[in-house]
Protein backbone atom coordinates (compact mmCIF):
# COMPACT_ATOMS: atom_id res chain seq x y z
CA UNK A 1 0.00 0.00 0.00
CA UNK A 2 3.02 1.81 -0.17
CA UNK A 3 2.42 3.08 -3.29
CA UNK A 4 -0.94 4.62 -2.38
CA UNK A 5 0.14 6.63 -0.16
CA UNK A 6 2.90 8.15 -0.97
CA UNK A 7 1.15 8.66 -4.46
CA UNK A 8 3.86 7.43 -6.62
CA UNK A 9 2.87 5.10 -10.03
CA UNK A 10 4.02 1.57 -10.17
CA UNK A 11 6.64 1.34 -12.53
CA UNK A 12 4.91 -1.09 -15.01
CA UNK A 13 2.51 1.24 -14.89
CA UNK A 14 4.25 4.74 -15.66
CA UNK A 15 5.30 4.19 -19.09
CA UNK A 16 8.21 1.87 -18.65
CA UNK A 17 10.35 4.50 -17.32
CA UNK A 18 11.63 2.09 -14.55
CA UNK A 19 10.05 4.26 -12.07
CA UNK A 20 8.75 7.19 -11.13
CA UNK A 21 5.47 8.76 -12.72
CA UNK A 22 5.41 8.87 -16.49
CA UNK A 23 6.96 12.01 -18.52
CA UNK A 24 4.07 15.14 -18.50
CA UNK A 25 4.07 14.49 -22.60
CA UNK A 26 2.30 11.09 -21.73
CA UNK A 27 0.37 12.24 -19.43
CA UNK A 28 -0.93 15.07 -21.37
CA UNK A 29 -1.64 12.86 -24.49
CA UNK A 30 -3.00 10.25 -22.68
CA UNK A 31 -5.40 13.02 -20.86
CA UNK A 32 -6.44 14.22 -24.54
CA UNK A 33 -6.93 10.89 -26.15
CA UNK A 34 -9.53 10.38 -23.28
CA UNK A 35 -11.45 13.56 -24.53
CA UNK A 36 -11.34 12.61 -28.25
CA UNK A 37 -12.64 8.76 -27.27
CA UNK A 38 -15.26 10.95 -25.74
CA UNK A 39 -15.62 12.87 -28.81
CA UNK A 40 -16.07 10.07 -31.02
CA UNK A 41 -18.65 8.52 -28.38
CA UNK A 42 -20.32 11.51 -29.28
CA UNK A 43 -20.60 11.29 -32.94
CA UNK A 44 -21.53 7.45 -32.35
CA UNK A 45 -24.44 9.18 -31.56
CA UNK A 46 -25.11 11.06 -34.29
CA UNK A 47 -24.07 7.76 -37.14
CA UNK A 48 -26.81 6.23 -35.51
CA UNK A 49 -29.33 8.90 -36.03
CA UNK A 50 -27.75 8.66 -39.70
CA UNK A 51 -27.86 4.83 -40.38
CA UNK A 52 -31.48 5.10 -38.81
CA UNK A 53 -32.74 7.67 -40.40
CA UNK A 54 -31.90 7.81 -43.77
CA UNK A 55 -34.42 5.83 -45.06
CA UNK A 56 -36.68 8.08 -44.35
CA UNK A 57 -37.13 10.53 -47.03
CA UNK A 58 -40.26 11.30 -46.45
CA UNK A 59 -40.77 11.52 -50.44
CA UNK A 60 -37.93 14.12 -50.80
CA UNK A 61 -34.80 13.64 -52.49
CA UNK A 62 -32.41 10.81 -51.33
CA UNK A 63 -28.93 10.76 -51.51
CA UNK A 64 -27.93 9.68 -54.53
CA UNK A 65 -29.69 12.38 -56.24
CA UNK A 66 -28.39 15.14 -53.98
CA UNK A 67 -24.46 14.11 -53.43
CA UNK A 68 -21.14 14.89 -55.93
CA UNK A 69 -18.90 12.26 -55.10
CA UNK A 70 -16.37 14.21 -56.98
CA UNK A 71 -16.73 16.91 -54.75
CA UNK A 72 -16.58 14.22 -51.62
CA UNK A 73 -13.51 12.92 -53.16
CA UNK A 74 -11.74 16.08 -53.22
CA UNK A 75 -12.72 16.72 -49.88
CA UNK A 76 -11.44 13.73 -48.65
CA UNK A 77 -7.84 14.75 -49.91
CA UNK A 78 -7.80 17.89 -48.53
CA UNK A 79 -8.27 16.54 -45.49
CA UNK A 80 -5.57 13.66 -46.16
CA UNK A 81 -3.29 16.14 -47.23
CA UNK A 82 -3.62 18.44 -44.00
CA UNK A 83 -3.33 15.55 -41.79
CA UNK A 84 0.13 15.11 -43.31
CA UNK A 85 0.96 18.42 -43.44
CA UNK A 86 0.15 18.94 -39.48
CA UNK A 87 2.17 15.78 -38.64
CA UNK A 88 5.25 17.10 -40.58
CA UNK A 89 4.39 20.29 -38.75
CA UNK A 90 4.27 18.69 -35.52
CA UNK A 91 7.77 17.27 -36.48
CA UNK A 92 9.03 20.32 -37.74
CA UNK A 93 8.61 21.36 -34.27
CA UNK A 94 10.07 18.77 -32.48
CA UNK A 95 13.17 19.43 -34.59
CA UNK A 96 13.36 23.08 -33.44
CA UNK A 97 12.40 24.42 -37.18
CA UNK A 98 10.26 27.42 -36.46
CA UNK A 99 10.03 28.43 -40.42
CA UNK A 100 9.30 24.70 -41.64
CA UNK A 101 6.62 24.79 -39.16
CA UNK A 102 5.20 28.12 -40.22
CA UNK A 103 5.14 26.39 -43.56
CA UNK A 104 3.40 23.52 -42.47
CA UNK A 105 1.10 24.94 -40.61
CA UNK A 106 -0.06 27.33 -43.29
CA UNK A 107 -0.70 24.49 -45.51
CA UNK A 108 -2.38 22.65 -43.02
CA UNK A 109 -4.64 25.65 -42.82
CA UNK A 110 -5.62 26.24 -46.31
CA UNK A 111 -6.40 22.65 -46.57
CA UNK A 112 -8.69 22.63 -44.25
CA UNK A 113 -10.13 25.76 -45.34
CA UNK A 114 -10.45 24.28 -48.82
CA UNK A 115 -12.21 21.24 -47.20
CA UNK A 116 -14.71 23.58 -45.32
CA UNK A 117 -15.55 26.16 -48.48
CA UNK A 118 -15.87 22.96 -50.38
CA UNK A 119 -18.66 21.70 -47.94
CA UNK A 120 -20.11 24.65 -47.28
CA UNK A 121 -20.82 25.29 -51.02
CA UNK A 122 -22.48 21.64 -51.36
CA UNK A 123 -24.26 22.67 -48.22
CA UNK A 124 -25.52 25.98 -49.67
CA UNK A 125 -26.88 23.79 -53.28
CA UNK A 126 -28.73 21.69 -51.10
CA UNK A 127 -30.36 24.12 -49.53
CA UNK A 128 -31.43 26.50 -52.60
CA UNK A 129 -32.54 22.88 -54.03
CA UNK A 130 -34.94 22.75 -51.40
CA UNK A 131 -33.25 19.94 -49.52
CA UNK A 132 -32.84 21.70 -46.19
CA UNK A 133 -32.47 20.25 -43.05
CA UNK A 134 -36.17 20.52 -42.45
CA UNK A 135 -37.08 18.57 -45.59
CA UNK A 136 -36.79 15.24 -44.27
CA UNK A 137 -35.56 13.30 -41.43
CA UNK A 138 -32.68 12.03 -43.53
CA UNK A 139 -31.68 15.21 -44.32
CA UNK A 140 -31.94 16.16 -40.13
CA UNK A 141 -29.63 13.74 -39.52
CA UNK A 142 -27.68 14.21 -42.35
CA UNK A 143 -27.08 18.07 -42.15
CA UNK A 144 -26.16 17.49 -38.16
CA UNK A 145 -23.75 15.03 -38.40
CA UNK A 146 -21.46 16.16 -41.41
CA UNK A 147 -22.23 19.61 -39.86
CA UNK A 148 -20.96 18.62 -36.55
CA UNK A 149 -17.62 17.10 -38.35
CA UNK A 150 -17.86 20.75 -40.46
CA UNK A 151 -18.01 22.40 -36.98
CA UNK A 152 -15.30 20.42 -35.71
CA UNK A 153 -12.84 21.53 -38.54
CA UNK A 154 -13.73 25.16 -37.96
CA UNK A 155 -12.92 24.75 -34.39
CA UNK A 156 -9.98 23.05 -35.04
CA UNK A 157 -8.85 25.77 -37.81
CA UNK A 158 -9.31 28.39 -35.08
CA UNK A 159 -7.51 26.43 -32.99
CA UNK A 160 -4.45 26.23 -35.56
CA UNK A 161 -4.71 30.04 -35.31
CA UNK A 162 -4.35 30.04 -31.99
CA UNK A 163 -1.35 27.45 -31.66
CA UNK A 164 0.49 29.13 -34.02
CA UNK A 165 0.39 32.54 -32.52
CA UNK A 166 1.53 30.72 -29.39
CA UNK A 167 4.49 29.50 -30.91
CA UNK A 168 5.30 32.57 -32.91
CA UNK A 169 5.32 34.48 -29.30
CA UNK A 170 6.66 31.92 -26.99
CA UNK A 171 8.56 30.19 -29.07
CA UNK A 172 9.21 25.88 -29.60
CA UNK A 173 9.40 25.84 -25.44
CA UNK A 174 7.93 22.44 -23.85
CA UNK A 175 4.29 23.62 -22.23
CA UNK A 176 3.87 25.09 -26.47
CA UNK A 177 4.72 21.49 -27.93
CA UNK A 178 2.30 19.79 -25.59
CA UNK A 179 -0.23 21.77 -27.03
CA UNK A 180 0.64 21.24 -30.43
CA UNK A 181 0.62 17.41 -29.89
CA UNK A 182 -3.21 18.30 -28.48
CA UNK A 183 -3.77 19.96 -31.79
CA UNK A 184 -2.25 17.25 -33.89
CA UNK A 185 -4.30 14.30 -31.91
CA UNK A 186 -7.68 16.15 -32.52
CA UNK A 187 -6.80 17.02 -36.26
CA UNK A 188 -5.96 13.33 -36.80
CA UNK A 189 -8.94 12.10 -35.20
CA UNK A 190 -11.10 14.09 -37.27
CA UNK A 191 -9.83 12.22 -40.15
CA UNK A 192 -10.87 9.20 -38.52
CA UNK A 193 -14.68 10.91 -38.17
CA UNK A 194 -14.39 11.53 -41.92
CA UNK A 195 -13.36 8.04 -42.84
CA UNK A 196 -17.03 7.11 -41.07
CA UNK A 197 -19.28 9.80 -42.83
CA UNK A 198 -17.55 9.37 -45.80
CA UNK A 199 -18.55 5.64 -46.02
CA UNK A 200 -21.57 5.56 -44.50
CA UNK A 201 -23.46 8.91 -45.61
CA UNK A 202 -21.67 9.37 -48.88
CA UNK A 203 -20.68 5.73 -50.57
CA UNK A 204 -22.88 3.53 -48.85
CA UNK A 205 -25.73 5.64 -49.68
CA UNK A 206 -24.81 6.00 -53.20
CA UNK B 1 7.07 26.58 -14.89
CA UNK B 2 8.24 26.30 -18.65
CA UNK B 3 10.28 29.36 -18.39
CA UNK B 4 12.38 28.18 -15.42
CA UNK B 5 13.26 24.89 -16.36
CA UNK B 6 13.90 25.74 -20.17
CA UNK B 7 17.78 25.37 -20.42
CA UNK B 8 19.40 28.13 -22.65
CA UNK B 9 19.14 28.36 -26.70
CA UNK B 10 15.39 26.93 -26.10
CA UNK B 11 15.97 23.35 -26.46
CA UNK B 12 13.98 20.72 -23.94
CA UNK B 13 15.46 19.40 -20.63
CA UNK B 14 16.54 15.77 -21.00
CA UNK B 15 13.57 14.70 -19.21
CA UNK B 16 10.73 14.91 -22.04
CA UNK B 17 12.55 12.56 -24.96
CA UNK B 18 10.80 12.72 -27.86
CA UNK B 19 9.41 9.13 -29.32
CA UNK B 20 11.87 8.17 -32.58
CA UNK B 21 8.97 6.14 -34.08
CA UNK B 22 7.23 9.91 -35.10
CA UNK B 23 9.38 10.02 -37.94
CA UNK B 24 8.98 11.30 -41.55
CA UNK B 25 8.60 7.71 -43.32
CA UNK B 26 6.04 6.84 -40.93
CA UNK B 27 3.68 10.07 -41.89
CA UNK B 28 4.39 9.20 -45.71
CA UNK B 29 3.95 5.67 -45.59
CA UNK B 30 0.39 6.90 -44.08
CA UNK B 31 -0.52 8.88 -46.12
CA UNK B 32 0.04 7.02 -48.91
CA UNK B 33 -2.23 3.71 -47.54
CA UNK B 34 -5.14 6.65 -46.65
CA UNK B 35 -5.10 7.85 -50.37
CA UNK B 36 -4.99 4.10 -51.52
CA UNK B 37 -7.70 3.44 -48.90
CA UNK B 38 -9.80 6.10 -49.97
CA UNK B 39 -9.59 5.29 -53.51
CA UNK B 40 -9.75 1.76 -53.10
CA UNK B 41 -12.98 2.49 -51.01
CA UNK B 42 -14.40 5.19 -54.11
CA UNK B 43 -14.01 2.39 -56.82
CA UNK B 44 -15.61 -0.30 -54.64
CA UNK B 45 -18.65 1.78 -54.72
CA UNK B 46 -19.01 3.20 -58.08
CA UNK B 47 -18.16 0.01 -60.20
CA UNK B 48 -19.13 -3.69 -60.20
CA UNK B 49 -15.75 -4.95 -58.96
CA UNK B 50 -17.14 -6.64 -55.69
CA UNK B 51 -20.05 -8.95 -55.81
CA UNK B 52 -22.99 -6.40 -55.55
CA UNK B 53 -24.88 -6.98 -52.18
CA UNK B 54 -21.25 -7.51 -50.89
CA UNK B 55 -20.39 -3.97 -51.87
CA UNK B 56 -21.70 -2.81 -47.83
CA UNK B 57 -19.23 -5.44 -46.42
CA UNK B 58 -16.23 -4.24 -48.76
CA UNK B 59 -16.95 -0.96 -47.60
CA UNK B 60 -16.66 -0.88 -44.08
CA UNK B 61 -13.95 -3.15 -44.08
CA UNK B 62 -12.10 -0.68 -46.40
CA UNK B 63 -13.43 2.15 -43.73
CA UNK B 64 -11.61 -0.36 -41.21
CA UNK B 65 -8.64 -0.61 -42.37
CA UNK B 66 -7.64 2.94 -42.98
CA UNK B 67 -9.24 3.95 -39.69
CA UNK B 68 -6.63 1.70 -38.49
CA UNK B 69 -3.89 3.39 -40.91
CA UNK B 70 -4.56 6.76 -39.46
CA UNK B 71 -4.34 5.46 -35.70
CA UNK B 72 -0.60 3.40 -36.34
CA UNK B 73 0.32 6.13 -38.58
CA UNK B 74 -0.74 9.36 -38.06
CA UNK B 75 -1.80 8.99 -34.31
CA UNK B 76 0.97 6.64 -33.63
CA UNK B 77 -0.72 4.42 -31.57
CA UNK B 78 1.68 1.16 -31.15
CA UNK B 79 1.84 -1.53 -28.69
CA UNK B 80 4.90 -0.15 -26.87
CA UNK B 81 4.29 0.09 -23.00
CA UNK B 82 3.57 3.94 -23.03
CA UNK B 83 0.82 3.32 -24.95
CA UNK B 84 -1.15 0.70 -22.85
CA UNK B 85 -3.81 3.35 -21.69
CA UNK B 86 -4.24 4.60 -24.83
CA UNK B 87 -4.97 0.91 -26.30
CA UNK B 88 -7.32 0.39 -23.03
CA UNK B 89 -9.60 3.85 -23.24
CA UNK B 90 -9.36 3.22 -27.37
CA UNK B 91 -10.71 -0.81 -26.73
CA UNK B 92 -13.97 0.94 -24.46
CA UNK B 93 -14.28 3.46 -27.01
CA UNK B 94 -15.11 0.89 -29.78
CA UNK B 95 -16.74 -1.40 -27.24
CA UNK B 96 -19.20 1.91 -26.71
CA UNK B 97 -20.01 3.08 -30.49
CA UNK B 98 -20.29 -0.30 -31.18
CA UNK B 99 -23.01 -0.87 -28.82
CA UNK B 100 -24.62 2.62 -29.74
CA UNK B 101 -24.49 2.31 -33.16
CA UNK B 102 -25.19 -1.28 -33.76
CA UNK B 103 -27.76 -1.79 -30.82
CA UNK B 104 -29.40 1.50 -31.95
CA UNK B 105 -30.37 0.17 -35.87
CA UNK B 106 -31.38 -3.27 -34.38
CA UNK B 107 -33.87 -1.88 -32.05
CA UNK B 108 -34.77 0.87 -34.96
CA UNK B 109 -35.61 -2.24 -36.94
CA UNK B 110 -37.38 -4.55 -35.04
CA UNK B 111 -39.76 -1.53 -34.45
CA UNK B 112 -39.80 -0.52 -38.16
CA UNK B 113 -40.91 -4.40 -38.62
CA UNK B 114 -43.66 -4.45 -35.94
CA UNK B 115 -44.87 -1.09 -37.29
CA UNK B 116 -49.20 -0.95 -38.47
CA UNK B 117 -49.01 -0.80 -42.02
CA UNK B 118 -49.50 2.68 -42.77
CA UNK B 119 -53.34 2.65 -45.10
CA UNK B 120 -53.01 4.46 -48.31
CA UNK B 121 -54.55 7.68 -48.15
Amino acid sequence: MAAAITGAVPAELAGGQGAGPAPTRIVVAYGFWIFIISDIVMFSGLFAAYAVLSGNTAGGPTGPELFNLRNVFIETLCLLLSSYTCGLGALSAEWRRPGRFLIFAALTFVLGAAFLAIEFSEFARMVSEGAGPSRSAFLSAFFTLVGMHGTHVTIGLLWLIYVVAQVVAKGLRPAVLRRLLCFSLFWHALDIIWIGVMTLVYLMGD
Amino acid sequence: MDVDNRPPHGRTPGVEEYESGAGLLSYTVGLALAILATIASFVVSQTNLLWPPGITVGLVVLAIAQIGVHLVFFLHLGSGPDHTNNILALAFGVLIVFLVIAGSCWIIANLNANMMPIPPQ
